[in-house]
C-alpha cells in the first residue's frame, strides 16, 4: 500500500488553497454573469409580450376583428380589413415565392457542387440580409411608379423576395437530407430525373419544406417597412390585389404613431392578434419539422 | 441556421434523358433565373431610381450633413451618423449579452432547462418590429425619459454623449430597442458555434484543472472566436437594416449631435418617414440613393458576416 | 473469350450470353480511370460473381452495365456493353430505357420512405404510368412471391415500406425491382448490410430467381460467392490503382484451380 506524501496531497485532502478558492468564487462569479444575461434576454421577452398582451388583451374582441376602421372620435373601429389584406398580401406572395424557392433550392441540391452554385447560394444567403425596406423601395420603382398608384401585388412581391432565401436554402438542406440511396433506386428502376426528383425524393423532404414555407410566412407576416408604399394602406374592405389594401402591421404602425389615445388602444390590440399569429406560424413551422421527421 | 456544404457528389443528368427530363430541367433553369435575375435586377434598380441624385450630388452626399426637402438640397450624413450610432450602441449591448446568455446556454445550463431558454430567446426573433416599436415607445421611451436618461446626466454630464435636453425619443432608445431586437441573432449562431467546439478541448482544459469558467473563457471562447465574431457582424446587419422600430423611437430629426438624448435619423427611417410624402424628383432620387447606400452597406456587412460563420463550420466539418 | 466449359453443379451453359461487355473502361471525374479494358461475357439464368479486393472497381463496373454510373459527376465511359443485340452506350440509345431492362439492387436497403409495401412495390410501373390495365395487387403478389417476401406481408401491405426489418426491406428492394420484369438484375453488395440469417435466405433467393432471370452480384465474401454463384470474375487494382479483370471462369475453377497466380493468392489469401 502506498501513502502519498503530504507535500503532493497539500489542497487536495483538507483545507483548500486560498489561491484556488479565488479562482472558485471568480469562476461562480463569471457563471452568474451569464446567467443575468439570460435572465435580460428571457426577461425582455416576457416584458414585451406581457405588456403587449396586458394592454391589447381588453381591447381584443369579436367586434375588433371585424369591425372597419373608424374616423377619430368615433368608437368601435376594428381591423377586419387589415386582417384580410394580411392574408391576401402574404397569401399571393406565398404562391410567387413557393415555386421559385423550392426548384431552385432542388435545383442547388441535386446539381449544386460548381462555383455558379456557390455563387448562387452566397446570392442567398446575402439577399437573406438586405433591409426590407430597400427590397420595398425596389418593388415600388417597378410596380407602383409606373402605374402610378399603389397595390397589394406590389406589396406581394416585396414580401416574395423576403421569402425566397428562406425557402431556397431549407429546400436545398431538405432534399439533401434524402438518403442518396433512395435516389440512386428511383434511377435503377429506370426512374427519369424528374419522375425520382418530383414523385420520390420531394415527397420524402415534404415535412421540412412545409416548415420552410410557414417560417417565411412568419416572417413576411411581421414585416411593416416596404407596405408603406407598396400597398400603402386603406379604410375600406379591398379585395382587388391591384389596388392599394389595408395590412394588420400596417394599421399597428399608423394608429401607434399618431397622437390618438384611442388608435393607441387599438394599435395595442393589433399588436396582440398580430404576435399571436406570428407565434402560432413559427409553432405550426416547429411541428411540421418534427412529423416530417418520423 | 448553420450553413451546411455538400458531402455527396451530386447527380447530374445523362447525356440520353428523355423528354420529361428536357422539361424538368428547363423548369429549374427556368427558377434559378428568375432569382438571379430578381436578386440582380434589386441592385440595378436601386441605382437607376438614385440616378438623378447620384449624378447631381455626387460623391458629396455621402459628406452632405444637410437634408433640405424645401430646398432641394439632400445630403445623408445625419442619416448616416444616426445609423451607424445606434447600430454600434445595439451591437455594444447586445454583444455582450448576447455571448454571456449564449455562453450559458452552451456551457453551463442543465440539459432540460437549455432547450426551453433558447427557444424563449429565438422567440425574440419573432416578434414584429412594429411591436417592438409600439412597445418602444409607450414603455420604453417614458422610462428612459423620467428616471434613465436623467440618472446618466445627472452622474455623467461632463461626457459630451450624456448632454443636452432629454426627449425620451433619440439615439439611445434607438440603440436599445434594437439591442432587444438583435439579441437572439448574437445569441442563437453563437450558442451553434460554442456548441461546435469538440469535446476534447473542454475536457483537456478541465483536466489541467482549470475551473469551468476558466476552461469556457480560456479555451472555449477563443476557439469559438471567428464564428461569435460573425454572428455579431451579421446581428450588426440586421440592426443596420432595421426600419420601423427605429423610426418610431428615434425621433425623426435630420441632425447630428454630440448628444445620445438628441433626436437623430437613420438610413431607413427617413425612408419609412418622408418617401410617401416626397414630391419632386430629386427628392424621390435622394430617398432612394439613401436606400442604395442601405443596401451596399449591408451587403458588404452580411457578405463579411456570412464568409466568418461559414468558415467555422467548414473547418469542422470532417471531425 | 467464350471457351468451352465442363458441366458443373447446376447444369448451366455458358454459350448463351445475356450480357456483354467489350473493352470497357469506366472513368469518373474527368479523366480518372476507375476500371479498364473489361472485356468479359455474362451467360443467360446464370449467377457471375465479381469478386475481388477493395478498391478493385467491381461496383463501379457494375454500375456501368446500366448506365447508373454515368449519373455522378464528370462520369463516362469508352467501350461498349452489349445486351439484346445493341450497344447500349450507341447514340440513340436512352439510358432509362436501359434501366427499365437491367434492374439493380443496392447494398443499403431503401425502400421509399412516403410509400406503403404494395406502392413500393409498384412504384416503378406506378410512377411511370404503365400499370397497363394491370391490378396493383397481381404485380405486387407475382414480385412478392419471387422474392420470397409474399407469406411475410400480404396482410400487411398497406404498412409503410421502412417498417419492415433488414433483410425483410431488402427482398421489399428485390421484389420492387423484379416488378418491373427486367431481364437482368443486379446485385450490388446486396447483402453486405444484412445479419447472417437475412443474408442466407437471399441467396437462396438468388438460386430461385435465377432460373427466369440472369444474375450479376458484386460481393466482397468469397465463401458467398463461392456458394452461390455459376461464374465468378476475380478484379484487382493494378499498380495505378486502375481495376482491371484478372480472370473469369467457372466458379469451380477459379475457386479449386485458378489459372492466374493472382487470383490464387487471392482466394488463399482469405480462405486461410
Amino acid at each position: 500500500m502506498v501513502t502519498a506524501e503530504p507535500a503532493h496531497m497539500a489542497g487536495v485532502v483538507g483545507k483548500r488553497d486560498p489561491g484556488v478558492t479565488a479562482r472558485y468564487i471568480a469562476s461562480n462569479a463569471w457563471i452568474g454573469f451569464t446567467i443575468l444575461c439570460i435572465l435580460i434576454a428571457a426577461g425582455a421577452l416576457i416584458a414585451i409580450l406581457g405588456y403587449v398582451a396586458l394592454q391589447g388583451a381588453s381591447s381584443v374582441n369579436w367586434a375588433f376583428i371585424t369591425a372597419l376602421p373608424r374616423p377619430v372620435g368615433v368608437t368601435g373601429g376594428g381591423v377586419a380589413n387589415g386582417i384580410v389584406g394580411s392574408l391576401i398580401i402574404v397569401g399571393i406572395a406565398t404562391m410567387m415565392a413557393v415555386p421559385i424557392g423550392v426548384l431552385t433550392g432542388v435545383y442547388l441540391a441535386l446539381f449544386g457542387r460548381n462555383a455558379f452554385a456557390e455563387a448562387l447560394r452566397l446570392l442567398a444567403d446575402v439577399l437573406a440580409g438586405i433591409p426590407s425596406i430597400a427590397i420595398g423601395l425596389f418593388a415600388y420603382t417597378l410596380f407602383v411608379a409606373p402605374f402610378k398608384h399603389f397595390s397589394a401585388v406590389s406589396a406581394s412581391v416585396a414580401f416574395a423576395i423576403i421569402m425566397l432565401p428562406l425557402i431556397i436554402r431549407t429546400t436545398e438542406d431538405a432534399v439533401r437530407t434524402v438518403p442518396r440511396a433512395i435516389r440512386e433506386a428511383g434511377f435503377a428502376l429506370g426512374l427519369s430525373q424528374f419522375s425520382t426528383t418530383v414523385k420520390i425524393v420531394l415527397p420524402a423532404a415534404q415535412g421540412a419544406i412545409l416548415t420552410a414555407v410557414l417560417l417565411g410566412v412568419a416572417r413576411v407576416t411581421g414585416e411593416t417597412a416596404p407596405l408603406l408604399f407598396t400597398a400603402f394602406g386603406s379604410q375600406f374592405w379591398e379585395l382587388n390585389p391591384t389596388h392599394p389594401m389595408a395590412e394588420l402591421s400596417l394599421q399597428v404602425f399608423t394608429y401607434a404613431i399618431s397622437p390618438y389615445d384611442d388608435w393607441h388602444r387599438q394599435a395595442w390590440a393589433g399588436a396582440l392578434l398580430l404576435t399571436l399569429a406570428v407565434f402560432a406560424l413559427n409553432l405550426l413551422a416547429r411541428a411540421a419539422l418534427r412529423l416530417g421527421r418520423r | 441556421m448553420t450553413p451546411t456544404t455538400p458531402t455527396n457528389p451530386p447527380i447530374t443528368p445523362a447525356a440520353s434523358a428523355g423528354r420529361a427530363d428536357r422539361a424538368f430541367f428547363i423548369t429549374l433553369w427556368a427558377a434559378v433565373t428568375i432569382f438571379t435575375a430578381t436578386a440582380v435586377g434589386l441592385f440595378i434598380q436601386l441605382v437607376n431610381g438614385s440616378w438623378q441624385s447620384l449624378t447631381t450630388f455626387g460623391f458629396g452626399f455621402i459628406v452632405d450633413s444637410q437634408w433640405n426637402p424645401v430646398t432641394g438640397h439632400f445630403g445623408a450624413l445625419p442619416m448616416i451618423y444616426g445609423t451607424v450610432v445606434s447600430s454600434f450602441i445595439a451591437i455594444a449591448f447586445a454583444a455582450v449579452i448576447g455571448i454571456g446568455a449564449a455562453t450559458y446556454l452552451a456551457e453551463f445550463a442543465p440539459r432540460q432547462i437549455a432547450d426551453p431558454l433558447a427557444t424563449l430567446v429565438e422567440l425574440l426573433a419573432a416578434v414584429p418590429s412594429v411591436v417592438y416599436g409600439l412597445w418602444g415607445l409607450f414603455v420604453l421611451v417614458p422610462i428612459l425619459r423620467a428616471f434613465v436618461d436623467p440618472f446618466l446626466q445627472a452622474h455623467f454630464g461632463f461626457l459630451p454623449i450624456f448632454t443636452g435636453p432629454i426627449y425620451g425619443v433619440g439615439l439611445l432608445t434607438a440603440g436599445i430597442i434594437l439591442a432587444i431586437m438583435i439579441l437572439p441573432t448574437v445569441s442563437a449562431i453563437s450558442r451553434d458555434v460554442i456548441r461546435a467546439v469538440g469535446r476534447e478541448q473542454r475536457e483537456g482544459g478541465i483536466a489541467l484543472g482549470s475551473t469551468r469558467w476558466e476552461t469556457t473563457w480560456r479555451i472555449v471562447l477563443p476557439a469559438a472566436r471567428t464564428g461569435i465574431f460573425g454572428a455579431c457582424v451579421l446581428a450588426l446587419g440586421r440592426a443596420l437594416g432595421e426600419t420601423i422600430a427605429a423610426t418610431m423611437v428615434i425621433g425623426n430629426k435630420s441632425v447630428i449631435a454630440a448628444s445620445l438624448f438628441a433626436p437623430s435619423y437613420t438610413l431607413s427611417s427617413v425612408i419609412a418617414n418622408e418617401f410617401t410624402e416626397a414630391t419632386s424628383d430629386i427628392y424621390i432620387s435622394s430617398l432612394i440613393e439613401l436606400g442604395l447606400i442601405l443596401f451596399i452597406i449591408s451587403f458588404i456587412v452580411n457578405g463579411a458576416a456570412r464568409l466568418l460563420v461559414n468558415s467555422v463550420f467548414s473547418r469542422n466539418e470532417g471531425r | 473469350m467464350n471457351p468451352q466449359y465442363a458441366l458443373e453443379e447446376r447444369d448451366v451453359s455458358a454459350d448463351v450470353v445475356a450480357l456483354e461487355t467489350r473493352d470497357l473502361s469506366v472513368f469518373y471525374k474527368g479523366k480518372k480511370l476507375a476500371v479498364a479494358d473489361v472485356s468479359m461475357s455474362f451467360p443467360r439464368n446464370a449467377i457471375t460473381a465479381l469478386i475481388g479486393p477493395s478498391g478493385a472497381g467491381k461496383s463501379t463496373l457494375l454500375r456501368a452495365l446500366n448506365r447508373i454510373h454515368e449519373l455522378a459527376v464528370d462520369a463516362s465511359v469508352e467501350g461498349a456493353v452489349f445486351f439484346g443485340g445493341h450497344n447500349i452506350y450507341e447514340r440513340g440509345v436512352d439510358a432509362v430505357a436501359v434501366r427499365q431492362r437491367i434492374g439493380m439492387v443496392f447494398q443499403q436497403a431503401a425502400p421509399f420512405p412516403t410509400m406503403s409495401i404494395i406502392d413500393n412495390v409498384t412504384a416503378g410501373l406506378r410512377l411511370r404510368g404503365i400499370l397497363n390495365g394491370r391490378k396493383p395487387l397481381d404485380i405486387a403478389e407475382k414480385a412478392l412471391r419471387q422474392a420470397v417476401l409474399w407469406n411475410e406481408v400480404k396482410d400487411i401491405l398497406n404498412r409503410p415500406g421502412i417498417s419492415l426489418s433488414g433483410g425483410q426491406q431488402q427482398r421489399l428492394c428485390i421484389a420492387r425491382a423484379l416488378a418491373v420484369e427486367p431481364a437482368i438484375l443486379l446485385l450490388d453488395e446486396a447483402t453486405s448490410a444484412l445479419d447472417p440469417i437475412s443474408t442466407l435466405q437471399i441467396e437462396e433467393l438468388m438460386q430461385e430467381l435465377v432460373k427466369d432471370y440472369t444474375l450479376i452480384a458484386v460481393t466482397h465474401n468469397m465463401q458467398q460467392a463461392a456458394r452461390v454463384s455459376d461464374f465468378t470474375a476475380f478484379l484487382m487494382g493494378d499498380d495505378h490503382g486502375v481495376g482491371r479483370l484478372i480472370e473469369v471462369d467457372r466458379t469451380n475453377t477459379i475457386f479449386t484451380k485458378p489459372h492466374d497466380k493472382r487470383t490464387e493468392d487471392y482466394i488463399t489469401g482469405r480462405f486461410g
